[in-house]
């Protein structure tokens, strides 16, 4: 990872830095408040619906939206293209920031936090578990984001990490390696937490093929947040957008939709469920949006022009981002019901923690990207 | 890169491959279904001679230290202390709930009846809590069958809430220090020689205990009778000597438990359908067999996991030295 990445400076207590710090220290205090009385004190979780939005957004869709860091992997290292070499800090980073919050989250989730290691002593391991297997998946995650991440702070402060940073090079890959099986395994695994629901889940969501749909929207997620986040960070940085190489990337995007919009929809009619999206219920409105949502940017990248407009890249980045945080949100939330008599809808506080969540991933990027190398250096304009 | 016509319709041709070989449930890779353990140990409810007397939630309430429940309140009642719940929770892990319909005039009528129904866990023969829970603080006992719980494992993730297809376990959600609750068959009691709590103190034999193979037995039996027939029900266990001559209602020709994701330790007889009386309409096979076929499939004990690891270390060292 020796790329001319540069720290783009600047003042750090900017007017949107001291908000979304505010946000977070809302927040902050609000968890106060759930240590000392219960999760029922903040939140409007029931014993019908156990997880709300801490689960199904910081967690489920979060970890969707900031697995960059695996998704441009994949293209730079397993199907070596350098090119988007340029890419992978930011991603890695966002990967950093979405999964460490998304590991937080889970920690003020678990009712049970002063025992939440017991998943990795093997005495209480359970191996038919598949939260097993996602706790323990990105709990490794989580740590071999850091060591991937660990050359930036080395290339920072280059004497205190000399002694790390030349054992660490060598052995680099591994984690490289370990960086891409990991996201593998876990955002497939997310998506069968749902199948043992089994009818709880409404049957537009609820099948065998979840892991896979799970794995394949992870993947185009993620790349539309990195074009997301380019576009953005240019425009708000004044930097230079990296069109050629997003329109490039916007092009696995959109190929691997198709491949999810086959076993998505080919699924549904091969179990006779389509039906039930055209009842006119909430359930069913939903499951039209969010596959909406896959099929626009189809026509918003049509041709190559279009490809290359920034304004079409944002937008279809933007459907896509939503389409597959919808499509998680429906299989966790929407979709999802315990029967007569429940009903969930977030509390004040829990949403503002998640904003919270949010906004320290916010300040942390604003942070990161100008005291660290992270971002490709600025090239003439 | 450009996607190739080529590549985007193979990638088309693959994918409708993949569904085609294997259309919704017929899933190959469901694992087999379990067997009642051996010396199962289960309940038997039957509605049409439940009187709703709610002794049982008493009992239970009285020998699993829970305390008492004040869910409807009317002001003049407020400075009683009465047990008044609506519905199972971390305070109640058994109720009595009612049926009614029309006029409510006839005993196990479906049309302008009323019937009661005994909701606490079912002990499932292949549990979904179990299965999903990542800490083995929800076991199943080997021998007699019942899921029992373990507060030192609990990380408090609530899977088991999400899985359980009757909504069984209960989580404390204002408690600081927070645990999940559920029926156990009152196993803190069996080492006196005593079980569960609900069956003991049961007047009428409505809720009885015993090897899970004699209530099936005896559930069987009372579908042959005749609407009318008197019939010795006997009370507190299946094999007890004090036995309550009663007239047989109309049954509906159903036990339910006995084939509902893929059996329960805890089965059912009624004179008004059980959908009717809340419970929730399942199939025979248990999602767990799904859901832990897939996980194994894909994994096959880590192999699968590893031999990727291997790819991609080779893939990401040759990508990498290139660079250099």
């Amino acid at each position: 990872m020796i790329d001319e990445s540069k720290p783009i400076g600047g003042k750090i207590l900017t007017k949107p830095f001291m908000f979304f710090s505010a946000i977070a220290a809302i927040a902050a205090i609000l968890l106060i408040k759930r240590f000392i009385f219960g999760i029922g004190a903040v939140t409007n979780l029931s014993d019908g619906y156990p997880w709300g939005i801490w689960i199904a957004y910081d967690v489920v869709v979060g970890t969707g939206l900031t697995c960059g860091g695996y998704a441009i992997s994949l293209i730079v290292y397993v199907l070596n293209k350098g090119e988007y070499h340029p890419l992978i800090r930011p991603a890695v980073m966002a990967s950093l920031f979405g999964y460490t919050l998304a590991g937080v989250s889970i920690f003020f989730d678990v009712g049970r936090y002063w025992q939440a290691y017991n998943p990795v002593l093997p005495k209480y391991a359970q191996v038919n578990s598949v939260m097993l297997e996602v706790a323990l998946c990105v709990m490794a995650y989580i740590a071999v984001l850091w060591i991937e991440f660990t050359p930036v702070f080395a290339e920072k402060w280059t004497d205190k990490f000399r002694i790390v940073s030349r054992p660490l090079n060598k052995v680099l890959f591994v984690f490289i390696a370990l960086g891409v099986l990991l996201p593998t395994m876990h955002q497939s695994s997310l998506g069968t937490l749902m199948v043992i629901a089994g009818k709880k889940l409404s049957p537009l969501w609820q099948t065998a093929y979840i892991p896979l749909l799970f794995l394949i929207s992870a993947i185009t997620m993620a790349y539309a947040v990195v074009i997301f986040e380019s576009l953005i960070s240019a425009i708000a940085l004044k930097r230079e957008m990296e069109t050629p190489m997003l329109s490039k990337l916007s092009l696995y995007m959109v190929g691997l939709t198709v491949v999810y919009l086959i076993v998505r929809l080919g699924d549904i009619l091969l179990r006779g469920k389509l039906l039930l999206a055209f009842n006119g219920d909430f359930k069913g409105f939903m499951f039209i949006v969010e596959n909406l949502l896959f099929i626009l940017p189809f026509f918003l990248l049509s041709s190559p022009s279009k490809r290359n407009n920034p304004k079409m890249l944002f937008y279809a980045a933007i459907s896509m981002l939503l389409a597959g945080g919808l499509y998680r949100f429906d299989t966790f939330l929407i979709g999802f019901d315990p029967g007569p008599g429940w009903q969930y809808f977030p509390a004040f506080s829990e949403i503002m923690i998640t904003l919270g969540l949010i906004s320290i991933e916010i300040v942390g990027y604003m942070i990161f990207v100008k005291k660290l190398p992270v971002l490709p250096a600025v090239r003439p304009a | 890169m450009d996607i190739k016509r080529r590549d985007f319709l193979k990638a088309v041709a693959g994918s409708g491959l993949l569904i085609a070989s294997n259309p919704g449930q017929a899933f190959a890779i469901t694992r087999p279904p379990k067997n009642m353990p051996p010396e199962a140990v289960g309940m038997f409810y039957d509605s049409t001679i439940c009187i709703g007397c709610k002794v049982c939630q008493h009992a239970c309430k009285e020998f699993n230290n829970r305390p008492a429940e004040h869910t409807i309140r009317p002001p003049e009642m407020v400075d009683r202390v009465w047990d008044n719940p609506v519905d199972l929770s971390a305070k109640t892990l058994n109720i009595i709930k009612a049926y009614r319909h029309g006029t409510g005039a006839g005993k196990n009528n479906e049309v302008d009846g009323f019937a009661f129904i005994k909701r606490h866990c079912m002990h499932c023969v292949d549990p979904a809590c179990v299965s999903a829970c990542p800490v083995s603080a929800l076991t199943k006992d080997p021998k007699n069958g019942v899921v029992s719980y373990n507060k030192d494992a609990c990380i408090g993730c609530r899977y088991c809430q999400i899985a359980c297809p009757f909504n069984i376990p209960k989580f404390e959600f204002d408690e600081p220090f927070p645990q999940i609750r559920k029926c156990q068959f009152c196993n803190h009691r069996f080492a006196e020689g005593k079980y569960s709590a609900c069956c003991e103190f049961c007047p009428t034999g409505a809720s009885i205990f015993g090897p899970a193979k004699d209530l099936l037995e005896e559930a069987r039996k009372r579908l042959t009778l005749n609407p009318g027939d008197y019939y010795d029900y006997p009370v507190q266990t299946v094999n007890s000597n004090q036995r309550l001559k009663q007239k047989a209602a109309k049954y509906i020709n159903y036990i339910y438990g006995e084939k509902e994701v893929g059996g329960t330790q805890y089965i059912m007889l009624s004179g008004v359908p059980f959908d009717k009386l809340g419970m929730p309409v399942l199939s025979e096979s248990s999602d767990v067999a799904l859901s832990e076929g897939i996980q194994h499939t894909l994994y096959k004990g880590m192999l699968a996991p590893v031999a990727v690891l291997g790819g991609l270390l080779f893939a990401v060292y040759r990508s990498t030295r290139n660079k250099e």
